[in-house]
Order: structure tokens, then C-alpha cells, then sequence
């Protein structure tokens, strides 16, 4: 079993494209599969990435402008749920095509691809692949649905920060409410008693978390807060810990800043 | 029967979408009072559904929109994030949140609608490997809900009367979608089948992980 939370930990701290591309690798050899790739893709048909296919099928692809025909891209382009390569058009002759030429390049005759929307209109694809019988590769993409989606979102937002030239102000700012929620986990509120001071089931404030998680590109809430604290987005001070009767301004006429 | 229907595809039900653009317009422009913008041909649409979205369409007998609802994720741009986020000081982030909004229910809908509509909604959370949906819907919309046995938990509210939009949060257990199930009329292998039909692969794809 993958340990989902260090892995994740591992791409937040990753700093460099080779690191992220490391970590790829790491990744395709715990899964024993074929291959694993990260695939940005912008509107003007640019594209980017990193994974473990070989070099040259990376340059074939690109000489022979695949992007415009692969149905993978096609068919992920206006979706944003998860999809087996099996789902998609592969029934035009250069689609045909493409595909035996990747088959012959140990691409894998298995494939299943998580569409990813970022801000701003960004796109990109993560896509593992394998040569498994349908019934393994289905049982292997059923098991693993959950995490991959999570590690292909958090590859993305490593992408976006480490290219932040690509895309104006890509980082999305907390919310009220999900600093909220932070404030008081940083303060040793446990999440029932956090849920209760903001109002919330414990189940919202899940989701609240797990949002500000996302958006820090943090793997766990420990370091959600450690880097929400470092960013400066939230503040727990003295005069936050010496408060009684709750937290400062955010009782009726406390009147304290 | 429920169709689940990608923006791109919507072109091949031209009656079914039509007629859910139009039922949009009368709930959202002629019932509701809200400003969104109507075309000359009498259809409700806005900048969200040129942005790839997926429909859940209620199809009735005669191949027309009984309801519907619009889904786009999280992560990309969302209609929350740039219209309502000050109603619920909460802008969601997340690859597992899908926003869910135009919940639309056409005119002398009958009340399973709302519970169908529900349902698939559950099937994509199930299929897709989400803990939430974030939505934003007409507040008078809270008492269809809770009939469906799917309430949403409440985030924020703005404005009154007919003018009041909520912003909320759902998710489905196994409880929910026996009560969505129950209340909607639809067993659940025949929504099971119409999700294969749209997806190409069952709808437990994703849950043993889930």
C-alpha cells in the first residue's frame, strides 16, 4: 500500500522539476506499472510535462503533432472526471494509427487518465498506463481511483506553482471561513469543539479542510496550518492565547481587534 | 429516465436540451425574478455553460427536461467562486468537491424529480470518488430537498423572499441513497444501468476506494 499522506508530503516539498519528475518515476515503480505521465496542456496547444515515457515517444509525439489527434486529449478536453482509455474514440484511422505506433513504443494497451481544471482555464492530464487484461486493469484503477486523483491534483498544483509564469496569480486565496477553521486548529481546538465554534457539522468542516489543504498544496492538516501560520494567512499570537471567552472579534460587541 | 450529459454532447438531444434551457428560464427568469439572461429563443444561459460543464437531466415521457442540474469542479473556475462567495465566506477548493448548480425543476415536475435527480447525483459521488457537492440554489428550494431525504447543510443565505439564494453543502451515504431510492421510485439498478449507459462502465467504478 502506498502511504498516500508521506507521498503527498514528498510532491509538496518537491522544488524543482526533477524532483517532481523523481517522484513520478518513484510512483510507477510502487504501482508496478508501464508508465505514469503529467501532461499540461494550453489552450494555444502548448504542451508540458514530465513522467516515465521514453524519450522517443515523447519526440514522435511531438514531431508528429499527436496532440491534435489523441483521443485521450480529445475526449479529456471538455471532461473532468476520471476515464479509461477504453471509454474513449479510438474509431478514426489516425486515432488507429497513433495508437499501434504507441502500443510499439511499450506505452501499454491499458490507460486511464484523470482530466484536471485549474484556474483560469488550465488543463492538464495525468495518465497511468499498463499492458494488464481488462479485468486486472479495472480492479487496479477501481483501487486506486481515489488517491491517484488526489496525487494528479497535487502534481498540478506543484506544476502551477513551480511555473508560475504560465498563468496569472494561479494561487487561490483562503476563504473567511477556512481560515476560520485553521485559526482554531492552530490554537488546539479539536475539530469537534471547531466545528461547534463555527457553526458547522463536522462533516463541512471536513470540507473546509480539506479545501484549505488543497489550496496550501498541503498534504495533512499539520501542514496546512504550519505553512497557513508562515504565510502569515493566519495569526495565532499571544494575545490570541491569553484571550478567554473565545476568539478575539469574533465575539458580539468584544470590540477587540 | 436520468441522463447524464457532457456540454459537448448536449448537441445530440436538441429537443431535451432546449426544453431544459427554456424550463430554466421560466424557474430562474419568469417564477424566480432572478437576473440571468434569456435569449431570443426564450433560453436561459450563462457563461458557466460555455465552460464544459456536465447536466444531469430528468427526461420525461416525451424525450422533455423534467429537471436538471449543471456540475463543474472545483478546481477549475466555478460560478460560487465568482458570484457567491461572500454568501458563505467559503470559496471550496477541492479535486473531491464537484459545485452543483441550476437546479432546475420544470414546471409541475412531480415530486420524485427532486429525488431522481438526487440520486445521480449520489451515483456521481459514488462513481467519481467525491465526498461533496458545493451548490447554490434558490433558498425555497431547502423544503424540496428535505422531502427528497437529501437536505443540504445550509452554509449561508442571502437576500429574502423570492430573492433569497443559499449556498450548501450535500454528500449521500448508503442511508441517503436508500431513502433518494425509496422516494424517487427508481431502483437501484436501473439507475445503475443509466449511468453505465453514460459513463461505459459501472457506477461502483471508484468506490471500493472510496
Amino acid at each position: 500500500m502506498l502511504d498516500l499522506g508521506s507521498f503527498l508530503e514528498r510532491v509538496e516539498r518537491a522544488d524543482d522539476l526533477d524532483s517532481v519528475q523523481a517522484l513520478i518515476v518513484e510512483l510507477r515503480d510502487h504501482y508496478r506499472i508501464a508508465h505514469i505521465v503529467y501532461h499540461w496542456v494550453s489552450a494555444d496547444g502548448e504542451q508540458y510535462g514530465c513522467g516515465t515515457y521514453p524519450l522517443d515517444w515523447v519526440h514522435r509525439y511531438v514531431d508528429r503533432d499527436y496532440i491534435r489527434i489523441d483521443p485521450v486529449v480529445i475526449g479529456c478536453f471538455q471532461r473532468f472526471h476520471p476515464v479509461d482509455w477504453k471509454m474513449l474514440d479510438w474509431s478514426s484511422r489516425p486515432a488507429r494509427a497513433m495508437r499501434r505506433d504507441a502500443i510499439a513504443h511499450d506505452i501499454g494497451t491499458q490507460g486511464f487518465t484523470i482530466p484536471i481544471r485549474g484556474p483560469n482555464g488550465q488543463f492538464a492530464l495525468f495518465s497511468i498506463s499498463d499492458d494488464r487484461s481488462d479485468a486486472a486493469w479495472d480492479r487496479f484503477t477501481t483501487d486506486h481511483q481515489r488517491e491517484l486523483i488526489l496525487i494528479a491534483h497535487y502534481f498540478n498544483h506543484k506544476a502551477l506553482t513551480l511555473e508560475k509564469g504560465r498563468l496569472p496569480d494561479p494561487a487561490r486565496p483562503l476563504s473567511p471561513r477556512e481560515i476560520d477553521a485553521l485559526t482554531f486548529l492552530a490554537m488546539g481546538y479539536a475539530r469537534s469543539q471547531t466545528a461547534e465554534m463555527l457553526s458547522i457539522s463536522e462533516h463541512t468542516l471536513r470540507a473546509y479542510i480539506e479545501s484549505a489543504r488543497f489550496k496550501l498544496g498541503a498534504a495533512n492538516t499539520t501542514h496546512a496550518v504550519a505553512r497557513a501560520l508562515a504565510e502569515g494567512l493566519i495569526v495565532v499570537g499571544t494575545t490570541a492565547r491569553a484571550a478567554t471567552g473565545g476568539w478575539p472579534g469574533r465575539e458580539d460587541d468584544s470590540g477587540v481587534a | 429516465m436520468l441522463r447524464y450529459i457532457h456540454a459537448r454532447d448536449l448537441h445530440a438531444y436538441p429537443r431535451l436540451s432546449a426544453s431544459m434551457f427554456r424550463d430554466r428560464a421560466d424557474q430562474f427568469a419568469t417564477r424566480l425574478g432572478w437576473d440571468v439572461t434569456v435569449d431570443a429563443d426564450g433560453l436561459e444561459r450563462d457563461g458557466y455553460d460555455d465552460m464544459d460543464p456536465l447536466y444531469v437531466i430528468a427526461e420525461g415521457p416525451e424525450g422533455l427536461h423534467r429537471g436538471s442540474m449543471r456540475f463543474l469542479p472545483t478546481t477549475g473556475d466555478t460560478m460560487i467562486r465568482d458570484h457567491f462567495s461572500d454568501i458563505a465566506e467559503a470559496d471550496i477548493c477541492s479535486p473531491a468537491i464537484w459545485e452543483c448548480t441550476r437546479f432546475c425543476l420544470a414546471r409541475g415536475a412531480s415530486p420524485t424529480t427532486a429525488a431522481a435527480l438526487m440520486l445521480a447525483g449520489g451515483e456521481l459521488m459514488r462513481a467519481f470518488s467525491l465526498t461533496h457537492f458545493v451548490g447554490v440554489f434558490d433558498a425555497r428550494m431547502i423544503r424540496i430537498y428535505a422531502r427528497t431525504g437529501a437536505s443540504p447543510e445550509v452554509l449561508g443565505v442571502q437576500g429574502t423572499g423570492r430573492d433569497a439564494i443559499s449556498v450548501g453543502l450535500w454528500s449521500f451515504g448508503d442511508e441517503a441513497r436508500a431513502r433518494l431510492i425509496e422516494r424517487s421510485g427508481i431502483p437501484s439498478d436501473l439507475s445503475e444501468r443509466w449511468f453505465a449507459e453514460a459513463f461505459g462502465h459501472a457506477v461502483e467504478e471508484g468506490r471500493a476506494a472510496a
